[in-house]
């Protein structure tokens, strides 16, 4: 921000480049967030170029690269990548399942130059932990971690937390402090994609975040100085909206597997996007100049309340992509903010969640798993996000 | 800033160095000096970044100052420097270098 205040056209360059170099994945996490249509979508990009991506977006500024899927480690360049990646000054983030790991390619991306390795975890026992991910990994998982603190790697854990596993926050607290983390974070699960479609099945319900909120402030205080702890409600639960990707086109970029440059990971759901391709344009022309990441820059794109809120500078209006899947329409408000028109649609999700929860109804459907089958399934029988409300 | 003695982790003899898991570097678009560590960054002021680019896990705190002096004659940047040591450590930029 300049200090003669707000200016509407400035741009500013990108901080943040999420690499997704695949969508292939060995896991079958229900909330994950890559686009329900995945297998239909092929044409990875070559190696040489995700060297271009780099170079390109580092030379405006990018410092921090997340090494992203789909699971990273398939790639067999990944290494190639990395190195590149080191050598431009990037910091370099891995975030894996890590499946498909083992201690000779830790070694080799520790060479290589990478700066951080995120491990992610379903749960803290062996049993939840596999069920969610849908495979054998929990004991695999855990020899991971080990490695990545034997070669002096920041441990970043990640656990993603749903329904089904934040009864165990305590427990997944204690794995973490065994695993000796620098960091944790207690992911909320965030509602796009696959999580999106399984929202009855993994919404916490208020009395579970009750339960888990003072257990995650326990150990913050506990573990303080030692092991830093994230621990975020869902926005589902709040009354203003995150302040998603700082803005959109502000800090954040994304390429997908296929080139696809995004605002963020969730954005290829929303209608009236060009989506332009790395393998066409410069990062350049694709930040500064495309209408996409132009297209919810500023206030003027704004409805009311949002247009005349005096909170539109610290959150932006809030997702964009929440704004669509509940609302029809990317330009409204946030539901979760209380000042939303729509609002409503938040609340009756909890409640119904309360209820689902309770056994008191079903749940409209099963949940479903992510892989290659039911992608082609779920693309199939209908579009990827069904909007709540007619656009 | 006061830094209390007893809570004092560097004296004059300690080498410091850069903790493993941060990134010192010079960032062209922010135009300053910055530590990067996992999924974020921080801007460091000039002073700041004089002592940081002395830390190189082979001088001792009184070496560092002494350099500093060398390179602002007539500064008078003990406690400065003391004070930013101890702020880096609560941070974890910085470690004492293991094995002294």
């Amino acid at each position: 921000m300049s200090n003669s205040g707000y200016v509407p056209n400035l741009v500013n360059k990108p901080l943040w480049l999420l690499a997704e170099l695949t969508y292939a994945c060995p896991l079958q996490c229900p909330y994950c967030s890559n686009p329900i249509e995945f297998a239909k979508i092929k044409n990875e990009l070559s190696t040489e170029d995700w060297k271009r991506v780099l170079r390109e977006a580092r030379k405006m500024g990018a410092a921090q690269l997340g090494l992203s899927g789909g699971e990273p480690l398939v790639r067999q360049d990944l290494e190639e990548i990395i190195a590149e990646a080191r050598q431009l000054g990037f910091y370099t983030n891995l975030i894996t399942s890590g499946v498909g790991m083992d201690e000779k390619r830790i070694k080799a991306f520790r060479d290589a130059g990478l700066d951080h390795i995120q491990v992610s975890f379903q749960a803290s026992s062996e049993e939840l932990n596999n069920y969610i991910a849908g495979t054998d990994a929990f004991r695999h998982k855990i020899e991971m971690a080990k490695l990545v603190k034997k070669y002096e790697y920041p441990m970043v854990l990640c656990f993603v937390l749903h329904r089904q596993n934040i009864d165990q926050i305590g427990d997944v607290l204690e794995l973490a402090i065994k695993l000796d983390a620098d960091y944790v974070e207690l992911a909320t699960t965030q509602y796009y994609g696959w999580a999106y479609h399984n929202r009855e099945q993994l919404l916490p319900t208020r009395e579970q975040l009750a339960r888990a909120e003072p257990i995650a402030h326990q150990y913050q205080e506990k573990m303080k100085g030692k092991m830093r702890i994230f621990y975020v409600v869902p926005d589902y639960y709040e009354v203003r909206p995150k302040a998603c990707m700082n803005g959109w086109g502000a800090v954040f970029l994304t390429i997908a597997p296929d080139g696809t440059a995004l605002p963020c990971h969730a954005a290829r759901q929303l209608p009236g996007l060009e989506f332009p391709n790395v393998r066409n344009h410069s990062i350049e022309w694709i930040w500064s100049q495309s209408p996409d990441f132009n297209k919810f820059r500023g206030f003027e794109w704004m409805k009311e309340p949002c247009r005349s809120c005096p909170e539109k500078t610290r959150d932006f209006g809030g997702c964009r992509c929440q704004a669509y899947m509940l609302t029809g329409d990317a330009a409204n408000a946030d539901p979760v903010c209380d000042k939303s028109y729509h609002h409503h649609l938040i609340t009756e999700v909890i409640d119904r969640v309360g209820r689902i929860a309770a056994k008191k109804e079903d749940a409209p459907k099963p949940i479903v798993f992510r892989n290659p089958r039911t992608s082609k399934a779920l693309a199939d029988a209908r579009p990827a996000v069904k909007p709540a409300v007619p656009a | 800033m006061e830094i209390k003695a007893t809570t004092r982790v560097y004296s004059a003899a300690t080498v410091p160095q850069i903790a493993p898991t941060k990134r010192f570097q010079w960032e062209e678009a922010q135009n300053c000096w910055v530590i990067l560590y996992p999924e974020g960054m921080i801007k460091l002021n000039s002073s700041s970044a004089e002592i940081m680019k002395r830390i190189d896990g082979r001088r001792s705190v009184a070496e560092i100052i002494a350099d500093l002096k060398q390179a602002y004659p007539g500064a008078e940047l003990d406690n400065d420097v003391y004070a930013f040591m101890e702020v880096a450590h609560e941070q974890q930029w910085i470690r004492p270098k293991p094995g002294q």
